[in-house]
C-alpha cells in the first residue's frame, strides 16, 4: 500500500515540483534564529486573509446585492440562516482584526527597518496590500446598505467630487446613479468579492516571493548572510519548517482565542467594529447625527477633517497613505533596528505612534475647537516623522550592530 | 547585415505595439461606459413636482429629487429681513463662487421671493444639514439666527442656504434647476433655461 502511495507521489513529483518547492520555501528556507513576537503578525495576517475569503464565500450565498434586498438579506443571514450570524460576525471581526494585525505588522516594519535595502520591494508590495485592503474594507462596508454604509460611502465618494474639473462626473460614474443606489451596491459587490480579492491574493503572493528572495529580517538588524556554514547556510538561521511554523501555530492559537472572544461576546466591538447606525436601513434623506468611520480608517479621516478645504483634505489623506511607499528612501540610517538607532529616531517613532493613536481616537468622536487643534497638531507630527526622517536618521549617533545574532 | 536586421525588427515591433495599443481605448470603452448611469437610472432621476402653497410660513420641507434631499423653505417677511443680521458671517453672500443660473435672482435665492429651493447636500462631503429655525444660542454658534447645521463636520448655512465663514463647506448650498408654475414647484427642470 505504502509502496503504491510512494510510487504515485514520485509520479506526481516528477511532473510537479512538490519536494523542490517544499524544500526551497519551507524545510530548507533559512530564517533568523532569534526574532520576537513582532514577527508573528505576518502569519496572523495570512490566517485572517484565509478566514475572510472562506467566510466571504459563504456570505455571498445568502446575500442579495439589490437596493431593496441588501439590508434585509443581512437580517436574513443573521436570523434565519443556520449559523449565519457566526459566519457574518466572523467576517466583520476578521475585517477589524485583519487591520489590527496589519497595523502591528507595519509598525514592526518601521521599528526594525524591515524596508531597508534589499527589502524595498517587499515593503512596497506590503504597502500596496494595505491600500487594496482599505479599498476592500470600504467596499464591503457599503454592502449591508445600512445608514452608516450609505453615509460613509456618501462622504468617501464625495471625495472624488473634490478633484477639480472631472470631480462631479467622476462621482456620478463611480455611483452609476444620482445617489448611492442598488446600482452602486451591486458594482461594489462585484469589486469586493471578485476584483479586489484577486488583486490581494496576487499581491500577497508577490510580497512572499520577494521576501523569500531577500530573506526575513530580525530585531537586531543583523545581516545573517555574513556568516555561513560549509553548506552556505547562515549560521544564525533555522529552517522555516518546522521551527517557525510551530512558533506561528502558538500565535495562531492565542489569536484564535482573542478572535473568538470578540466574535462571540463583543461582535460590534462597542460600535467600533460595526457602527450602531448600521443596524438601520439606508435613508438617503436623513444623515445620522454622528458620522464616524470604522476605527481602522479613523486616523486618515481625522486628517481629512483637519484640512478645511475638501481637495486639500483629500490630498493630505492620500499623502498620509502614499508616504509609506517612500520610507525605504527616507531612512538614511546605517542601522536597521530601533535598538541601535539614536535618540532622535526613538523619540520620533514614539511621537509618531502617539499621534497615530490620537488621530484614530479623534476620528471616532465629534469635532470641537480643541479637538480640531489637536488633529492639526497630530497630522503635522505624523508627516514630520516621515519628512524629517532623512535628517534625524543621518545626524544621530547609532550604536554598533553586533556581528552575530 | 545583422545591425540592419535589428533596426528593422525594432521598428516593426514598435509599429505593431503602437497599432495594438491604439485598440486599447476602443476595447476599454464598453467597460468604462457600463459604469455610467443606465437608462433606467436616468428615468428614475426625472423632475419632481409639488404644490408649495400648503406650506406654513417658516416651514421647511424636504423632497427627494434623484433620491437626494432638496430643501424648500417658505419664508416670512421677518425672517427675510433678519437675513441682514447674518451678512457679516457669510462667506459668499451673493453666491459669486458657484456657477448657477439663479445667481442674484432674489434674496431667497430661488425664482420665487417667498420660497428658497436648494439642495440639502452639504457642499463639503455630502451629508444632509439639519434645519434649526429657532433664533437662540446653539452649541455651535452663540448668536444663532436660524439656519442649517451639518451634523457631520459642523458646516453652517443661513436660512437661504448660504455658507458661513470658517466652516468646512466651501460653497453655498446648490440651487437645483427649478421653476414655479403658480403654486406648483418643479424641481429638476426649468423651461427658461
Amino acid at each position: 500500500m505504502s509502496e503504491i502511495a510512494g510510487r504515485l507521489f514520485s509520479w506526481v513529483n516528477d511532473r510537479l515540483p512538490i519536494v523542490n518547492t517544499f524544500e526551497r520555501h519551507l524545510s530548507k528556507h533559512p530564517v533568523p534564529s532569534k526574532v520576537n513576537f513582532w514577527y508573528l503578525f505576518g502569519a496572523l495576517a495570512a490566517v485572517t486573509l484565509i478566514i475572510q475569503i472562506v467566510t466571504g464565500i459563504w456570505l455571498i450565498m445568502p446575500y442579495s446585492n439589490t437596493e431593496e434586498q441588501a439590508f434585509s438579506s443581512i437580517e436574513y443571514i443573521m436570523r434565519d440562516v443556520d449559523y449565519g450570524w457566526v459566519i457574518r460576525y466572523m467576517h466583520t471581526t476578521g475585517a477589524s482584526l485583519f487591520f489590527a494585525v496589519v497595523y502591528l505588522h507595519m509598525f514592526r516594519g518601521l521599528l526594525y527597518g524591515s524596508y531597508q535595502k534589499p527589502k524595498e520591494l517587499v515593503w512596497i508590495f506590503g504597502c500596496t496590500i494595505y491600500v487594496a485592503m482599505m479599498a476592500e474594507g470600504f467596499l464591503g462596508y457599503v454592502l449591508p446598505y445600512g445608514q452608516m454604509s450609505y453615509w460613509g460611502a456618501q462622504v468617501i465618494i464625495s471625495l472624488f467630487g473634490a478633484i477639480p474639473y472631472v470631480g462631479e462626473s467622476l462621482e456620478l460614474w463611480v455611483r452609476g446613479d444620482y445617489y448611492i443606489s442598488g446600482i452602486t451596491v451591486s458594482r461594489f459587490f462585484a469589486l469586493h468579492v471578485v476584483a479586489l480579492p484577486l488583486v490581494l491574493i496576487a499581491l500577497v503572493f508577490l510580497h512572499l516571493v520577494a521576501l523569500h528572495e531577500v530573506g526575513a529580517g530580525n530585531p537586531e538588524g543583523v545581516d545573517i548572510e555574513k556568516y555561513l556554514d560549509d553548506d552556505g547556510i547562515p549560521l544564525d538561521s533555522v529552517p522555516f519548517f518546522p521551527y517557525k511554523v510551530l512558533n506561528a501555530l502558538v500565535a495562531i492559537g492565542v489569536f484564535g482565542i482573542v478572535f473568538s472572544v470578540i466574535m462571540f461576546f463583543f461582535p460590534e466591538g462597542g460600535g467600533y467594529f460595526i457602527e450602531m447606525a448600521n443596524f438601520e436601513k439606508a435613508n438617503p434623506l436623513v444623515t445620522p447625527d454622528h458620522i464616524a468611520p470604522v476605527w481602522y480608517y479613523a486616523p486618515f479621516y481625522t486628517m481629512l477633517r483637519a484640512v478645511p478645504d475638501p481637495l486639500g483634505g483629500l490630498i493630505v489623506m492620500a499623502a498620509a497613505v502614499a508616504i509609506f511607499f517612500i520610507v525605504p528612501w527616507l531612512d538614511n540610517s546605517k542601522v536597521a533596528s530601533i535598538r541601535y538607532k539614536g535618540i532622535y529616531s526613538k523619540v520620533a517613532i514614539t511621537l509618531f505612534g502617539v499621534s497615530f493613536l490620537t488621530l484614530g481616537y479623534l476620528g471616532t468622536v465629534g469635532v470641537t475647537e480643541i479637538r480640531k487643534t489637536m488633529s492639526v497638531v497630530c497630522t503635522i507630527i505624523y508627516f514630520a516623522y516621515f519628512l524629517l526622517m532623512p535628517i534625524y536618521t543621518k545626524f544621530e549617533t547609532t550604536k554598533v550592530v553586533p556581528e552575530r545574532l | 547585415m545583422q545591425e540592419e536586421d535589428k533596426t528593422r525588427r525594432k521598428v516593426l515591433i514598435g509599429l505593431t505595439s503602437a497599432v495594438g495599443l491604439s485598440g486599447l481605448p476602443f476595447a476599454a470603452t464598453p467597460f468604462i461606459a457600463a459604469w455610467n448611469p443606465s437608462a433606467k437610472a436616468k428615468a428614475a432621476g426625472a423632475p419632481v413636482k409639488l404644490d408649495v402653497s400648503k406650506m406654513q410660513f417658516g416651514q421647511q420641507i424636504q423632497v427627494a429629487w434623484r433620491k437626494q434631499p432638496v430643501f424648500i423653505v417658505r419664508h416670512t417677511k421677518n425672517s427675510l429681513k433678519s437675513l441682514d443680521l447674518v451678512l457679516p458671517k457669510l462667506a459668499d453672500p451673493n453666491s459669486d463662487q458657484i456657477e448657477e443660473p439663479y445667481r442674484g435672482l432674489n434674496l431667497s435665492r430661488s425664482k420665487s421671493p417667498e420660497y428658497s429651493v436648494f439642495s440639502g447636500v452639504c457642499t463639503h462631503l455630502g451629508c444632509a444639514p439639519k434645519y434649526f429655525p429657532e433664533v437662540e444660542p446653539k452649541p455651535w454658534d452663540a448668536s444663532w439666527n436660524g439656519g442649517f447645521f451639518c451634523p457631520c463636520h459642523g458646516s453652517m448655512f443661513d436660512i437661504v442656504g448660504r455658507v458661513f465663514k470658517g466652516v468646512p463647506a466651501p460653497t453655498n448650498l446648490i440651487v437645483p434647476p427649478h421653476m414655479f408654475e403658480g403654486s406648483i414647484l418643479t424641481i429638476g427642470e426649468d423651461k427658461e433655461l
